[in-house]
């Protein structure tokens, strides 16, 4: 499974990016997490608002930064 | 091995800082005082009831305003007139953090609304964000304040325009952006629209000022200001204990701390910073002799607010640090309208920013920008210099 966070580095991004892991490593699930920082890269999402995730190529959340417990419902989605 | 060398090269800097700076020299040594003076002043009178308020206010502002639906107004579909208006005043509530002006530009540039819109939300978002507002309000004065935020609603119109116009031609097809999911309001709007009311209040009335004389409406506000901000208090613990979950109120906190831990900082660099250059207002104690700089950007003439401008564009203010900066620089002789000049141009560019923006948008239209950012500051610092009365 590929998560990417999309955000230029900005604190918000910084947490979204610790949230992730938290959630990864509380459900022992195999993930690659990937930052996404160029703006150019970003806009190929469909991204306006950063921070953003997206889980597959397919973006779950923008413009916030989404719980622990938000990101590990959307990972036993998939 | 790379982090292993700049800290290396971060010691020698302080080791040679160190070594040389003259701290015998009685210019230094009151300039680093200064610094810490300043710095004393706003935590004394700006921090617990300036500051504090304005983060929950921001916090809420991005929990609970639902912010998608300003982003309907940035699709390629939308339309034009509505774009334009809702580009120029939307950076209320978007752009509260300067590193989401960048990516929401790029957004309306390429996937959506198109480069008129895009540049209007990319002059006033940083102007008009409500932190920016309320510390230009409260530390330079209601007039800056208010001129700063009509100044960028009205000029981002227009610039948003003219580049429109200059390239209408260039104008393609694009792909459409992903608009997040509206979320239905939880709470009818009235509740959240007394929700943020009442933390207004609490900001205006904890930070009413004593008047210079103890007669009429303002001295009979100051009297009793604690008790209205107190009122208000008790009126917002009582909404959020019978309105509001438990999850959204830990949200808002959450929120409110991110932007307390990401701007702190950063102004409490900028208020030593501006005290070491320019001394604390209406000290001539800092580095740089306030002649130099009343002779550089004082007055109201087309020179000051043009060579403000530039500067302006030029220089990186990271969130809300433009406001000390100006206040040391305003203590030393700087002119109404160059202030304004500089905090219009400010903001919005930087050599940073302008090295982004060529990568999104290419170089004939990043300095077409420049040309029109830098224009139109020194003639609203000019008009609005005139109106002040300086000469």
């Amino acid at each position: 499974m590929k998560i990417e966070i999309l955000g230029t580095g900005c604190p918000k991004c910084k947490q979204t990016l610790a949230n992730v892991e938290k959630a990864v490593k509380d459900l022992g699930v195999d993930a690659e997490i990937v930052k996404v920082d160029k703006i150019q890269d970003i806009m190929n999402y469909g991204v306006m608002m950063t921070p953003a995730l997206a889980i597959n190529g397919e973006v779950k959340i923008v413009g916030k930064i989404p719980t622990p417990n938000q990101i590990a419902e959307w990972l036993k989605g998939n | 091995m790379k982090t292993e060398w700049r800290k290396f090269l971060l010691i020698v800097a302080v080791f040679i800082a160190a070594y040389y700076i003259p701290f015998g020299h009685a210019r230094v040594q009151s300039a680093i005082l200064e610094s810490f003076y300043m710095l004393q002043d706003y935590a004394r009178r700006h921090v617990l009831f300036c500051l504090v308020p304005a983060f929950f206010i921001a916090g809420g502002i991005s929990v609970f305003v639902n912010q998608a639906s300003v982003m309907r107004y940035f699709g390629a579909q939308a339309n034009k007139i509505l774009s334009y208006g809702v580009a120029s005043i939307s950076g209320t509530i978007l752009a509260v953090c300067s590193c989401t002006v960048l990516p929401l530009f790029a957004g309306i540039y390429k996937r959506g609304a198109g480069i008129g819109p895009a540049t209007a939300f990319l002059y006033s978002g940083p102007a008009i964000n409500v932190l920016a507002i309320i510390l230009t309000a409260r530390v330079l004065g209601w007039q800056l304040g208010l001129a700063r935020a009509l100044g960028a609603i009205i000029f981002s119109i227009v610039i948003g325009l003219l580049m429109a116009l200059f390239f209408r031609k260039e104008e393609s097809e694009k792909a459409n952006a992903v608009i997040p999911e509206i979320k239905e309001g939880e709470r009818p709007l009235w509740k959240t629209a007394l929700y943020f009311l009442s933390m207004m209040f609490i900001l205006i009335f904890a930070a009413w000022g004593k008047p210079a004389q103890p007669v009429g409406f303002w001295d009979a506000v100051y009297n009793i200001h604690w008790y209205l901000a107190g009122g208000f208090l008790i009126l917002l613990v009582l909404m959020l204990i019978y309105w509001f979950k438990r999850d959204e109120i830990k949200e808002w906190v959450s929120s409110t701390w991110i932007f307390a831990k990401m701007i702190l900082p950063l102004l409490f660099g900028g208020v030593l910073v501006a005290g070491l250059l320019m001394g604390s207002p209406g000290n001539d104690t800092g580095l740089i002799p306030s002649s130099y700089i009343s002779s550089l950007v004082g007055g109201n003439s087309i020179f000051a607010n043009f060579f403000a401008s530039v500067v302006g564009a030029l220089m990186y203010f990271a969130t809300l640090t433009e406001v000390p900066i100006l206040q040391g620089l305003i203590g030393s002789g700087m002119g109404q309208g160059p202030a304004l000049a500089l905090l219009l141009a400010g903001p919005a560019l930087s050599l940073p920013s302008m090295i982004v923006l060529r990568s999104i948008m290419g170089t004939k239209k990043t300095l077409v920008f420049i040309f029109l950012v830098v224009a139109l500051s020194t003639i609203v610092g000019m008009l609005f210099g005139t109106l002040m009365g300086g000469a």
